[in-house]
C-alpha cells in the first residue's frame, strides 16, 4: 500500500509536469461551461415562452435537472471518452519506451502496487476535474432551488464512469510502448461501450442480455436520472475490477517464463 | 554474492544467451565483456529479475530471483543501459521517488540524498530537471539512483558510457571504491576499465562464456585485448573452446 502511494504521488505530480494535463481539464472545464451556458439558455427561452402561454400545468414540468443538468452530464461522459485516452495513454507506454518501466521492475514491489499507484493517481486526477465542473450546479444551487440529490447522484455517476474509463486506458497503455496505440484503442473500447447494444434490438436470449449488460449508458442514465441502484454501482465497479485485473496481468506478464 | 547458473534465454528461435554460468564475490568487482549483442544486457536484465530465463538461475546472496524474487530485488542496485530517469522531475524529487520505492526508511531518505548527491557528484544540481541534463550528467543520476539504498549488490550496464575522460576516470574511481563489501558486476566493452578497477573478468560471445577468470591469474605479459580478441575470434571458429584452451594459448603465443 505504501508502495503504491509513493508511485500514486509520483504520478499525480506528473501529471502537472506536463502541459496534457492542464490542457485536457482546461478542454473539459470549458466545454462544460458551454453546455451549461446554453442548455440554461435554452431553458430560460422554454420557461419565458411557456408562460407567455400562460400554461401553468406545463410550467410545473419543467425541471431544471431534467433539462440542463442531465444533458450536461451526458455530453461531458462523450467528452471523457475522448479526453481519458490522452491522459492515460502515458502511464505505461511512456515508461516502456524510456526505459524507467526497468526501475519500476527491477524495484522491490510487487505489480499488482505498481498498477494500483498508477490507478489511484488517474482516478483522483478524474475526480479533481470533475470536481471542478461542480461549480455549474453549485451556480444553479446559489441562483434557484435544484434537487440537490439528484444532481449529486449524477456527478456520482459521471465519477464512476471516469474512473472506469482510466481503468480500461491503464490496460491498453500497459499492451504497448507506443502512446498512440494505447490511446486509439482505448478510444475505441470506450465507444463500444456506448453502442454495444444497439444490434440487441428485439433480440433475447443469454447473450443478448450480457450485451445489454455490457451497454454503458442504461447504468449512467439511470445515475444521471437521481437513482442510485446497486445494480449500477455493481456495473462500474466490476469494469474497474476486470480492466485493473487484465492490466496488472498484463505488466505481470513480462516475468513469465 | 551473484551465482549465475546456467542461464539461457530465448526470443522466439533466437536464444541471445545460452547456458551461461559465472560468479562474483562479495567484496569483488566483476568485468562482464562481450561485443556488441553478445547478451550482456540480456544477462544483466536477468540478474536484475527484469526478465525472466528461459531456463537457469541466479542467486542473489543466496535468494534466487525468480522464486524470492523481491527479497532478493531490494539487495539489488542497478543502472540499466540506458539512465531510466523521469525526464520531467527534478533530481532530487526523482532520487527520493527511488529511495521511497527502495525501501529506505523516511527517516534516513535526506542523509541518503545527500550522501548519494555526494559520491555522485551531483551537489550543484539537486534542482535541475533531469530531461535537461547532458549525457554525463543523466549517467551520474543513474549510477546514485543505483546507490541510493545502499545495495550489497550492485549490477551496472555500461557505467561509463557517453561520459568524458574526466568523469570517466571520476566513476572508474567511485566504482573502485565503491566495491568495499559489495558485488559490483559492470558491463563494458572498454578493456582498459576492467584491467584497472575489476578483480575478475567474465568474457561471453554469442551468448556463450568464452572466459571467466581473475584478472591476476591471467598470463602476464598478455593485454586483456589479445585475451579478449582471442577468445571471441575462437569462439566463432571453434564454437564452444574450454577458457582453459584459450587462455593457453594467448599466454604461450606471448612468453
Amino acid at each position: 500500500m505504501k508502495n503504491s502511494l509513493t508511485i500514486a504521488g509520483k504520478e499525480l505530480s506528473g501529471y502537472f509536469l506536463q502541459p496534457v494535463a492542464y490542457v485536457v481539464m482546461t478542454v473539459f472545464l470549458l466545454l462544460g461551461g458551454f453546455f451549461f451556458f446554453a442548455l440554461l439558455r435554452y431553458f430560460e427561452v422554454t420557461l419565458t415562452a411557456y408562460s407567455a402561454m400562460q400554461n401553468p400545468e406545463v410550467l410545473q414540468r419543467l425541471n431544471l435537472n431534467e433539462r440542463v443538468i442531465e444533458p450536461m452530464l451526458h455530453n461531458l461522459a462523450i467528452v471523457l471518452v475522448i479526453l481519458v485516452p490522452a491522459i492515460t495513454m502515458r502511464s505505461f507506454a511512456e515508461e516502456k519506451r524510456t526505459g524507467t518501466y526497468e526501475l519500476l521492475l527491477t524495484a522491490p514491489i510487487r505489480t499488482g502496487e505498481i498498477v494500483a499507484g498508477k490507478f489511484i493517481a488517474a482516478a483522483a486526477f478524474m475526480l479533481i476535474m470533475i470536481g471542478l465542473a461542480g461549480m455549474f450546479p453549485l451556480i444553479l444551487v446559489a441562483f434557484g432551488n435544484p434537487e440537490v440529490g439528484v444532481m449529486f447522484s449524477g456527478y456520482l455517476g459521471l465519477a464512476f464512469l471516469s474512473i472506469a474509463f482510466v481503468s480500461i486506458g491503464l490496460f491498453t497503455s500497459s499492451l504497448t510502448q507506443n502512446q498512440i496505440i494505447a490511446a486509439i484503442s482505448c478510444f475505441g473500447l470506450l465507444l463500444l461501450l456506448f453502442v454495444i447494444s444497439w444490434p440487441t434490438q428485439g433480440g433475447g436470449g443469454a447473450l443478448v442480455d450480457l450485451v445489454r449488460y455490457l451497454s454503458l449508458p442504461d447504468h449512467f442514465a439511470q445515475m444521471v436520472t437521481g437513482i442510485i441502484d446497486t445494480r449500477d454501482i455493481v456495473y462500474f465497479l466490476s469494469l474497474i475490477f476486470v480492466a485493473l485485473f487484465l492490466t496488472q496481468r498484463s505488466v505481470e506478464s513480462a516475468r513469465w517464463r | 554474492m551473484i551465482e549465475v547458473k546456467n542461464l539461457t534465454k530465448a526470443y522466439g528461435n533466437f536464444v541471445a544467451v545460452r547456458d551461461v554460468s559465472f560468479k562474483a564475490e562479495n567484496g569483488s568487482i566483476l568485468g562482464f565483456l562481450g561485443p556488441n549483442g553478445a547478451g550482456k544486457t540480456t544477462t544483466m536484465r536477468i540478474i536484475t529479475g527484469y526478465m525472466p530465463a528461459t531456463a537457469g538461475t541466479v542467486l542473489i546472496d543466496g535468494l534466487d530471483i525468480f522464486s524470492q524474487s523481491l527479497e532478493a530485488r531490494r539487495k539489488i542496485g542497478y543502472l540499466p543501459e540506458n539512465p531510466p530517469l523521469y525526464l520531467d522531475m527534478r533530481v532530487e524529487a526523482y532520487l527520493r521517488f527511488v529511495a521511497k520505492l527502495r525501501g529506505v526508511p523516511r527517516a534516513k531518505i535526506e542523509s541518503a540524498l545527500d550522501h548519494v548527491l555526494e559520491v555522485c557528484g551531483l551537489t550543484d544540481m539537486p534542482h535541475r530537471i533531469c530531461g535537461q541534463l547532458s549525457k554525463g550528467y543523466r549517467q551520474r543520476v543513474g549510477l546514485a539512483q543505483a546507490l541510493i539504498h545502499d545495495p550489497p549488490v550492485l549490477v551496472l550496464d555500461e557505467p561509463t558510457i557517453g561520459l568524458d575522460p574526466r568523469q570517466i576516470h571520476e566513476i572508474r574511481d567511485l566504482i573502485h571504491h565503491l566495491s568495499g563489501n559489495r558485488t559490483v558486476v559492470l558491463s563494458t566493452h572498454i578493456l582498459p576499465e576492467v584491467s584497472q578497477i575489476c578483480d575478475k573478468v567474465v568474457i561471453i560471445a554469442d551468448g556463450r562464456v568464452v572466459l571467466e577468470e581473475y584478472l591476476k591469474k591471467l598470463p602476464a605479459g598478455t593485454s586483456l585485448e589479445d585475451i579478449f580478441l582471442n577468445a571471441i575470434t575462437k569462439e566463432r571458429h571453434e564454437d564452444g573452446a574450454s577458457a582453459e584452451e584459450t587462455l593457453e594459448e594467448v599466454g604461450a603465443g606471448h612468453t
